[in-house]
């Protein structure tokens, strides 16, 4: 119980000290924003977006976004610790591993949920789509865990390479292909409800699950040198 | 160069695994071996400390040591062989090893965008030390650096930094304190203060690891030393019995023989 | 402090002085292999004449069904393949002995071709079938993204070069890509709603000649050796390969290599 509670303390600590850093330096949070918006942009003019097909494809324009986005925002942010050997700083202290990952995590997340505060309403207007209810913001948050644990768990491995912008995608992508496929469902859904659709936001957080379960059972082996 | 004998504070010990009698082991390493890559650092170095002394290890760049510190850190693993520290094996019971042992490295390992005094209480938290904040203040002026104690590190010197670093090496009273040449960019003021600390280990029994360049205070500081080569102990002995000629020898030695 | 003496004899030397090491396979080098490659060279003649000649042509499909007697056994074997990258990468993990990380890499790499073949023998099959290349059949869609997965992870080991830290990494790839296998089918089976599509036997009916599935248990058979053969190979290359490295580094940096 001591154990747990100290990993708890130590769990926030880690997280408060993240986010400190990351509200001083600055560098990126707007940068994401605007990348996510500008992503929408594109995809908008690519897909030549009228009133008949705004529904079925702009949520995959806005998963699409927050995809790039995940990715491109861990080299620089919070997670700039994952540079090869900045991490010791933590690695040296008692914490368990599995504690610095849920840290990481959670670190990250809070950093993705200020971009898609930020996205989300841009996205509804730019596509003027009456989708921002209780039920996206459910979607938002299961599909972003999904995306956030793989990519804090392979940022990582990417980190030990010699091309690890490079890499990075290529490992998570294929990986979180069943996130994107419940996620875009289940925003379609919002839009235009289905008959018989399965129970996406469930699947989503089924694969949460399952994603977080075998990271923070992995992490430890990642960082161990 | 002439042997050195062993003292009986740095009793031998053997292969066949009979313990040191004088003093109590705080570190054994065991045919420790080490490789980045295919490139060998540490080969087959056994040693063992005993409690509150201070160790000077030394050795040319690429020798090991910075290596040999981060194994004892937990930083990285052994390839084989094992080390304890206080009894716990650096792999099986590495948190255990965490609390014992305080680490400064080649980089202040702190955090550029948090102030002096928030990086102490950051670790202090980490390190679960009570009264982090009394802790912490009372560091900070030890280390002087108590009038910068609310300015980020990314704006200190070099040598402030350090200061700081060490302060958070020492943070939790660790009985273990690893220095991985804690003198560089340090002013002349601050390498009294580090000699200070390290008395004050040695006075309240207290074990430290220290490397560093500067022969003379590495000999001068340390109650014995050891000299890595191409990653093997090339000498072991107590500092006392060791003179700078004897030193230089042996890093002419080490690079004749680098190839 | 104390170095212990180093007695080359003592200190675990034997291993490298003996620069190969027992492989994992090393009861099927000796002799198996001759037996395996006759095996396979006899059981790839028979299913060739099996496939084309001793079987009738398909009644609907025609000729272009004959593909079913690569395509299948391969896509199976290809998700054998990566089904061992999985085993091995677990044990690596637990037991930390190289050869179970060249197991998992030489599979890694059989399965990439074997998934390679099925990609391009399932869309030209889809081509002559359903007249396009390709149409989002959940199967052969799992398949691509397993292909990304595993081009991914060898990959990753390109990047990481042969160190400890690389291997370590990779298994963490080859549990978790595996993992996601199933999770990856079930997402592209359900984005195209709920239809059931078995196109591999759909022809199967009790008329189904009996050398339909001879001829499939021969191929299945026949694409086994050729999985075994090809994984003893570049089993033996990781092998020799990291062993010539190894010698490379004695010569280079002394007479003990990093082990």
């Amino acid at each position: 119980m001591r154990t747990f509670q100290t990993g708890w303390q130590q769990l926030w600590s880690i997280v408060g000290k993240d986010l400190r850093s990351e509200l001083r330096a600055r560098q990126v949070w707007v940068a994401m924003a605007l990348f996510s918006a500008l992503v929408m942009i594109v995809f908008y003019f690519a897909f030549d977006l009228r009133v008949e097909n705004r529904a079925p494809v702009a949520p995959g324009a806005l998963w699409i976004a927050f995809v790039f986005a995940s990715v491109l925002g861990l080299g620089r942010t919070f997670a700039a610790e994952q540079e090869h050997g900045a991490m010791d700083r933590l690695l040296l202290c008692p914490v368990d591993r599995q504690v610095i990952f849920l840290a990481k995590l959670i670190g990250y997340l809070i950093f993705l949920a200020v971009v898609e505060a930020i996205a989300v309403p841009l996205f509804a207007a730019i596509y003027n789509l009456p989708i921002l209810s209780g039920g996206l913001v459910v979607i938002v948050v299961l599909g972003t865990v999904g995306i956030a644990t793989m990519c804090t768990l392979f940022a990582a491995v990417a980190s030990a390479t010699r091309a690890r912008e490079v890499i990075l995608p290529l490992l998570v992508f294929p990986l979180l292909i069943p996130v994107v496929i419940g996620a875009v469902r289940a925003t379609q859904s919002l839009l235009i409800p289905v008959v018989n659709d399965p129970p996406w936001p469930g699947l989503l957080a089924a694969f949460d699950v399952i994603f977080v379960t075998l990271s923070v059972l992995f992490f430890q082996f990642v960082v161990e040198d | 160069m002439k042997i050195q004998t062993l003292s009986p504070l740095v009793a031998a010990t053997e292969m066949d695994g009979r313990m040191p009698t004088e003093r109590d082991t705080v570190v054994e390493a065991r045919t420790v071996r080490k490789a980045y890559g295919l490139r060998p650092v540490l080969r087959d170095v056994s040693f063992t400390v005993a409690t509150g002394q201070c160790v000077a290890v030394l050795g040319s760049n690429g020798a090991g040591k910075t290596t040999l510190l981060r194994l004892l850190a937990t930083l990285t693993r052994p390839a084989r062989g094992s080390i304890s520290i206080a009894g716990y094996d650096v792999v099986r019971d590495a948190n255990e090893v965490r609390r014992i042992v305080g680490y400064v490295g080649h980089t202040p390992l702190l955090y550029d965008e948090l102030t002096a005094r928030e990086n102490l209480l950051f670790f202090a938290r980490m390190y679960s030390v009570p009264d982090g904040e009394s802790r912490a203040d009372a560091l900070l002026r030890r280390v002087g650096m108590r009038n910068r104690a609310n300015e980020r590190v990314a704006t200190f010197s070099r040598g402030q930094a350090q200061r700081v670093a060490l302060a958070r090496g020492i943070l939790h009273d660790p009985p273990v304190l690893l220095l991985d040449e804690p003198d560089t960019g340090l002013d002349e003021e601050a390498i009294g203060l580090l000699r200070e600390l390290i008395a004050e280990r040695v006075a309240s029994g207290l074990t430290t690891l220290m490397t560093t360049h500067t022969l003379e205070r590495g000999l001068a500081w340390s109650d014995s030393a050891v000299v890595l080569s191409g990653g093997r102990i090339v000498h072991a002995g107590p500092s006392g019995a060791m003179t700078l000629a004897d030193l230089r020898g042996l890093y002419a030695n080490a690079s004749r023989s680098a190839r | 402090m104390n170095t212990l003496a180093s007695d080359p004899a003592k200190s675990g030397q034997q291993e490298s002085s003996k620069p190969l090491g027992k492989g994992l396979l090393d009861p099927v080098r000796r002799y198996g292999e001759y037996v395996l490659g006759g095996a396979l060279a006899i059981g790839m003649l028979v299913s060739i004449w099996a496939a084309f000649l001793g079987t009738p042509t398909d009644a609907v499909q025609g000729d272009v069904q004959r593909i079913m007697y690569f395509h299948v056994p391969m896509a199976l074997l290809a998700f054998f393949a990566f089904f061992v990258v999985f085993v091995a990468s677990i044990v690596y993990l637990l037991r930390r002995d190289e050869r179970w990380d060249w197991l998992a890499r030489a599979s890694a790499e059989v399965g990439v071709v074997y998934t390679t073949m099925v990609l391009i023998c399932g869309s030209i099959w889809g081509k002559a079938y359903w007249g396009t290349w390709w149409d989002g059949e959940p199967i052969l869609t799992t398949t691509l993204i397993l292909w990304f997965i595993y081009v991914a992870y060898l990959l990753l080991r390109f990047y990481s070069g042969r160190t400890e830290s690389g291997a370590r990494n990779a298994a963490v790839l080859g549990i978790i890509g595996f993992v996601d296998v199933p999770i990856v089918h079930f997402a592209v089976t359900w984005w195209r709603g709920l239809h059931p599509t078995g196109y591999v036997l759909n022809g199967a009916t009790p008329d189904t000649p009996a050398s339909v599935f001879l001829a499939l248990l021969l191929a299945m058979a026949t694409f086994t050796l050729l999985y075994a053969f090809l994984l003893l190979q570049l089993y033996r290359l990781e092998r020799y390969t990291t062993e010539a490295e190894r010698l490379r580094a004695q010569v280079e940096y002394g007479d003990d290599s990093a082990s």
